[in-house]
């Protein structure tokens, strides 16, 4: 009872949100409400029984990648009632789209063909009564460790690539070096000296 | 729990299970507001311990009752919303800070099968929340359309991400040592039956050197000093909160101080083995371990309040350096450690 009052709730409240995201005015108000979006999805996925997959979706989503998004977001000034004008102009082919999408989401949907056994495999508990992130972490790092490296390797060369696009070395900028600060002893920067009266050091 | 118990004859157990819970709950945020209440007291009281100054001595015998006095300042104080803010968000943002706050403290084992929710990523909801809790402040730096709070907002955006992914890894040192997500059994695994049980800590471990780095990845996240570089005051006067006042102010400031209050508890179970008596000989055994919590958590709270009295402010690249270029390496190095240990010593490479 409680559950399905929750699963209508976190539904309802995730296709307002992201409507909202597209709809509303102000692009900060879109990424809050995205963010909103990615909440109630991780609700969902918690009524799932997928806990692991809520958090992860929480900490990577909403905390590191929305909080860059808002940030780029904020930043800018970008005048949206001048991006708004054309909304009439392309709401066919954006209606086009969704509905192509949705017809291609309903056709896989009905063709789908699982085994008999993957329905009963759906509801079992996970084998030897492991936790659901142990099993996980067992799938990704033990049976498919090869494809998860490549994973990995891929966005390493993503970062790379990202890095030396940007890197830019600008000669005759002083910069802290704190190695040689930390080196810096006071027999080499200080000198005492025994100043005369009327004479000065 | 007693008040299923007691609902049960009213009404299903479903119902009577969810009202319990919700009146449990109610009785543990009043419980935890009157301990911020003293920690607050706590905290001015250390800092003008420091400046060999009295701090509040007014109010109460003491002045124990000052944050009671306080609390009622605020409240009955007028609410003002600048005309060029955002209002709705304005609004929005210390709410999202204190609720933040307040749903950390769900999964904190207080004793032995004594929390509210005992899930199996426990320690994973409590880096998601605590990961959010930039939210409220890039809210109200935003929402405020004013210069100080919005520079405020992007300093905290940047410091909080960064600090975020050293906390994130100290973690799974931990629970790859404990081998458990869950805080409960994090605390079960440091247990141990002989006299001298905190020898069995996970700071008397091979975790030892990310005590430190999560001390200090702590008050980094929290925002205080010497880290505290979102409301320095001598640049941004307050930084994101500049232009709250009354009780939008006190929900950022009681966010601000139960999420310390949550570091500490958070260094106690993590390393300090939680609700566990240091020593297990008769006495002290008896002492709930409640108990224990709470003293551990006044005692890293002191340690974070003495840094706050102490160390002057960090410049912004010193605390970008920090974060990026000695903690990020230094724990991605010691999860490898940690790792290599429990395979290799523990399990002895099986």
């Amino acid at each position: 009872m409680i559950q399905q009052l929750a699963f209508y709730l976190f539904s309802f409240m995730l296709l307002l949100a992201a409507s909202m995201v597209i709809a509303a005015r102000n692009p900060v108000h879109s990424v809050l409400f995205l963010i909103l979006a990615f909440f109630n999805a991780a609700g969902l996925f918690v009524l799932l029984g997928a806990e692991f997959l809520a958090m992860i979706l929480v900490v990577v989503y909403v905390g590191a990648v929305a909080v860059l998004f808002l940030f780029v977001v904020m930043m800018l000034d970008v005048d949206f009632a001048e991006l708004k004008r054309g909304l009439l102009d392309y709401l066919p082919t954006g209606l086009l789209l969704g509905f192509v999408l949705l017809a291609e989401l309903v056709v896989v949907a009905l063709l789908w063909k699982t085994l008999p056994a993957a329905h009963t495999a759906l509801a079992s508990a996970t084998p030897n009564g492991l936790s659901n992130t142990a099993v996980l972490g067992r799938i990704l790092y033990t049976d498919y460790v090869y494809y998860f490296q490549i994973a990995g390797l891929i966005l390493l060369v993503a970062m790379i690539g990202a890095i030396v696009l940007t890197l830019r070395h600008r000669p005759g900028v002083r910069r802290q070096r704190i190695d040689v600060q930390n080196a810096r002893t006071p027999a080499m920067s200080m000198k005492l000296v025994d100043a005369k009266p009327g004479e000065g050091a | 729990m007693i008040f299923t118990h007691y609902f049960q004859q009213h009404m299903p157990y479903a119902w009577a299970w969810a009202l319990s819970q919700v009146l449990s709950i109610g009785i543990f945020l009043v419980c935890l507001l009157v301990m911020v209440a003293f920690i607050l007291l706590y905290d001015r009281k250390i800092f003008a311990a420091v400046q060999m100054r009295r701090g509040p001595n007014v109010v109460g015998v003491f002045g124990l009752l000052q944050s009671f006095a306080d609390l009622g300042k605020y409240l009955i104080k007028e609410v003002i919303i600048p005309a060029g803010a955002n209002k709705v968000i304005f609004i929005l943002a210390p709410l999202v800070s204190a609720t933040l706050a307040f749903a950390a403290w769900v999964v904190i084992p207080m004793d032995n099968h004594w929390v509210f929710a005992d899930i199996n990523v426990g320690i994973l909801y409590l880096f998601a929340v605590s990961s959010l809790g930039v939210y409220g402040i890039i809210m109200a730096g935003w929402a405020s359309n004013s210069k100080y709070p919005f520079l405020s907002a992007c300093r905290a955006a940047a410091q909080m991400v960064s600090y975020e992914v050293s906390i994130g890894f100290v973690l799974v040192t931990v629970l790859l040592f404990a081998g458990s997500l869950n805080l409960s059994d994090i605390v079960r695994a440091q247990q141990s039956a002989g006299a001298l049980a905190f020898l069995h800590w996970n700071v008397f471990s091979i975790l030892f050197p990310m005590l430190p780095i999560f001390f200090v990845s702590a008050i980094a996240e929290t925002n205080r000093p010497p880290f505290d570089l979102v409301e320095a005051e001598s640049e941004l006067v307050a930084g994101y909160f500049v232009e709250y006042s009354s009780t939008p102010f006190l929900l950022f400031y009681l966010a601000e101080f139960l999420n310390i209050c949550l570091m500490s508890a958070m260094v106690a179970i993590l390393f300090f083995g939680g609700w566990l008596s240091p020593i297990n000989i008769w006495p002290l055994t008896a002492i709930p371990g409640i108990v224990w919590l709470i003293l551990k958590l006044w005692f890293f709270f002191f340690c974070f309040a003495l840094v706050r009295a102490f160390v002057p402010r960090y410049r912004y690249d010193q605390l970008m350096r920090l974060g990026w270029k000695v903690f990020l390496p230094t724990t991605l190095l010691w999860v490898l450690v940690t790792a290599a240990w429990v395979v290799y010593v523990r399990h002895g490479g099986a």
